[in-house]
């Protein structure tokens, strides 16, 4: 029977299927942190139960770890990641721990190492755990009580998802990256859009995506409601495997690709529903609001709420407004910021990097403005100090920091102050997420230098030539 | 995990849309590796706004939320599920409901009743109307009623066994623990392993 993507990876890792009962379904990898893994740990302590596959486990620290040298000051902080060593060792998991040569944000630790492969099932205690697909990968996000489910059985109940193709056709214009398409996605279906739903980006402006670039847009899957997202594995895929740690060889390689190629949706499959997206309209995109929902063109103007749709959207709108010290018909290039943030399991991968060290070679960014740039692991860090990219932002006046999660959200000592405002490539602008009281504009990484450079919010497009000598 | 069949207890109105789980929790407070104490996150930036409703003594003592569209939408911590549980609330109510969130609900033992927003308009003006209202939630029948106003809810069918009958998902699947291994040696060969390679 004909099938979509999602439909065959889930197919294949059905482990019991009965009448009135979600499907079982194994887990290939499980990743885990440790803000959502304690918990987990104790209930399997408490009934005297091992970790089933340590050997299909990892575990790395992210939230809370200082992206500056030195060890955690913060005490609970310091809890917790302790917590998560003493779990580690006691029920067999691997660790990367701060300091280790393959310690990073989760979602970039998996991909890095070729852990992440076309054609698994992955889970994580974090809702990025979306990234993944971009591999052709069932990946989504759980919880604690189902990250102890996942530790000591192997598998998970889950009730089957409804699909959704979301179909981007056409040339992307230049400056306009993947970050552009998700938030573009968002708020065309709405933060509630993709609920019930796993997402299949298609279509050929997804298929000249890079990996990297894929996997920016399957990581805010989540922020438009869908658990998970998935892109079909190709040769770029297969391009991006070859090689890395954990791929496999030889005949195995062989067996792998001949499998990974019946990964894609069959013509004659249909999907629960499509959205479809011309590329070639897209231009640079930035929020305006506290959902990443609430995004609009670079172009254009603070929108106002009394034009909006229904009676919770306008009072939506009114309230994000007032929290994000916003105008209705400002125009978005002239809002200013403090900070800009890139990094995150989102943006802070070493396409990333030199996409923003591109912009700011030679500028210096404005003295009004505080840029802080963290690689989204050790590697990536290494990476971009082999290619000079740390010298270019330091030159520039930019912070270089020590992987984390860092900015993204506000557990560990890099947050925006109250009122502060950020241009972050990241993936959240609720509310406080970036510190209490600060405000967010979630932009790609070149928005994001372009504004350290100007000071308020812009494109590389609208940057002067830089001089040469 | 207890048994829940009907819960009464005071109704909440949350008058607003999209509540994501930072907003439920943030970050800050999810350094705790128990599952209790989280009571003092939630809802922690609107908790200082003195006209908040969970500020008012009419409503302190509340136990079912009623809240807007694209509730727990966000981040999977299942510590928002916990803070809310921990506060005193049983039930919440909503016209949607977050994946994540609705599934973390179902495993801790919050019940999450999917209502018609037109219902959750009604259950609003009651509660703010006549403020300390009570509103009985019974998962059997799956109706809420408060005041004049009766209407149904939805939760799935296994969710709602799993919660009247106060299962642990461990235990259930352990008892299929055979599958498992017989699905575990038709694995391709290929799949990899966390381990060191070599090893």
């Amino acid at each position: 029977m004909a099938a979509t993507l999602a439909e065959k990876v889930w197919d294949a890792h059905v482990v019991r299927r009965a009448e009135g009962e979600p499907d079982l379904l194994y887990i290939d990898l499980h990743l885990l942190h440790e803000v959502t893994s304690p918990q987990a740990f104790d209930g399997l302590r408490l009934a005297g139960r091992p970790v089933r596959r340590p050997d299909l486990t990892l575990a790395t620290e992210d939230h809370n770890v200082p992206t500056t040298p030195g060890p955690i000051t913060d005490p609970v902080s310091r809890t917790q990641v302790e917590t998560l060593r003493r779990n580690c060792e006691e029920f067999g998991v691997r660790l990367f721990p701060m300091g280790d040569a393959e310690q990073g944000i989760v979602h970039v630790v998996g991909p890095q190492r070729g852990l992440t492969q076309p054609g698994m099932t992955i889970v994580c205690g974090d809702s990025h755990t979306s990234t993944h697909g971009a591999f052709g990968a069932l990946a989504f996000g759980i919880g604690t009580s189902e990250v102890e489910h996942v530790l000591a059985t192997q598998t998970l109940p889950l009730k089957r998802f409804k699909t959704m193709a979301i179909n981007v056709e056409g040339e992307l214009q230049p400056g306009v990256t993947a970050k552009d398409i998700i938030l573009a996605v968002i708020a065309r279906i709405g933060t509630g859009g993709g609920q019930g739903y796993v997402l299949e980006y298609r279509g050929s402006a997804i298929r000249a995506l890079s990996m990297e670039a894929r996997m920016t847009v399957c990581n805010m899957s989540i922020e438009a409601g869908a658990r998970a997202g998935m892109i079909a594995p190709d040769e770029t895929t297969f391009d991006y495997l070859k090689g890395r740690e954990h791929a496999p060889t030889g005949a195995d390689w062989d067996a792998a690709v001949a499998d990974w190629a019946q990964l894609r949706t069959d013509d004659d499959a249909t999907f629960d529903a499509e959205v479809d997206i011309d590329a070639a309209t897209l231009t640079p995109f930035v929020t305006w609001g506290t959902n990443p929902g609430q995004g609009a063109p670079l172009g254009e103007a603070v929108p106002d709420p009394e034009r909006m749709g229904d009676d919770n959207e306008k009072a939506a709108a009114r309230s994000a407004l007032d929290y994000m010290g916003l105008t209705a018909g400002t125009p978005l290039r002239e809002i200013a910021v403090d900070t800009v943030f890139v990094g995150s399991c989102t943006n802070g991968r070493i396409e990333d990097l030199r996409a923003a060290a591109d912009v700011v070679r030679g500028r210096k960014v404005a003295d009004s403005v505080r840029m802080l740039v963290v690689p989204g692991s050790a590697r990536v860090r290494l990476q971009a100090e082999e290619e000079g990219l740390d010298k270019v932002f330091t030159r520039a006046g930019a912070e270089w920091r020590l992987a984390g999660c860092s900015m993204c959200l506000g557990m560990n000592p890099d947050q925006l102050a109250p009122g502060e405002r950020s241009a972050s490539t990241s993936n959240r602008n609720f509310e406080g997420r970036q510190g209490k009281g600060g405000r967010t504009h979630l932009v790609s990484p070149l928005v994001a230098a372009a504004t350290a450079v100007r000071g308020t919010l812009s494109s590389p497009a609208d940057l002067d030539a830089v001089e040469t000598a | 995990m207890d048994k829940f069949t009907t819960h009464t207890g005071i109704g909440v109105p949350l008058r607003r849309s999209n509540v994501d789980t930072d907003q439920i929790i943030p970050a800050v407070y999810l350094k705790r590796v128990t599952r209790d104490g989280f009571e003092d996150g939630l809802f922690a930036a609107w908790r200082k706004d003195e006209t908040f409703v969970l500020n008012d003594p009419a409503y302190a003592a509340g136990s079912v939320l009623v809240a807007g569209p694209d509730f727990g939408t966000g981040s999977s911590r299942e510590h928002a599920v916990w803070a809310l549980m921990n506060y005193g609330f049983r039930v919440v109510i909503s016209s949607r409901f977050a994946d994540i969130f609705r599934g973390n609900s179902g495993k801790a033992g919050l019940l999450t009743a999917q209502v018609a927003q037109d219902d959750v308009e009604l259950l609003w003006k009651l509660l703010e109307n006549e403020p300390g209202t009570s509103v009985t939630v019974d998962l059997g029948a799956r109706t809420i009623q408060a005041g004049d106003i009766t209407c149904s809810f939805e939760v799935d069918d296994y969710t709602r066994w799993r919660l009247m009958e106060g299962l642990d998902d461990i235990g259930l699947t352990l008892r299929n623990e055979g599958d498992i291994t017989a699905f575990e040696q038709t694995r391709p060969a290929y799949k990899p392993h966390t381990q060191p390679v070599g090893q």
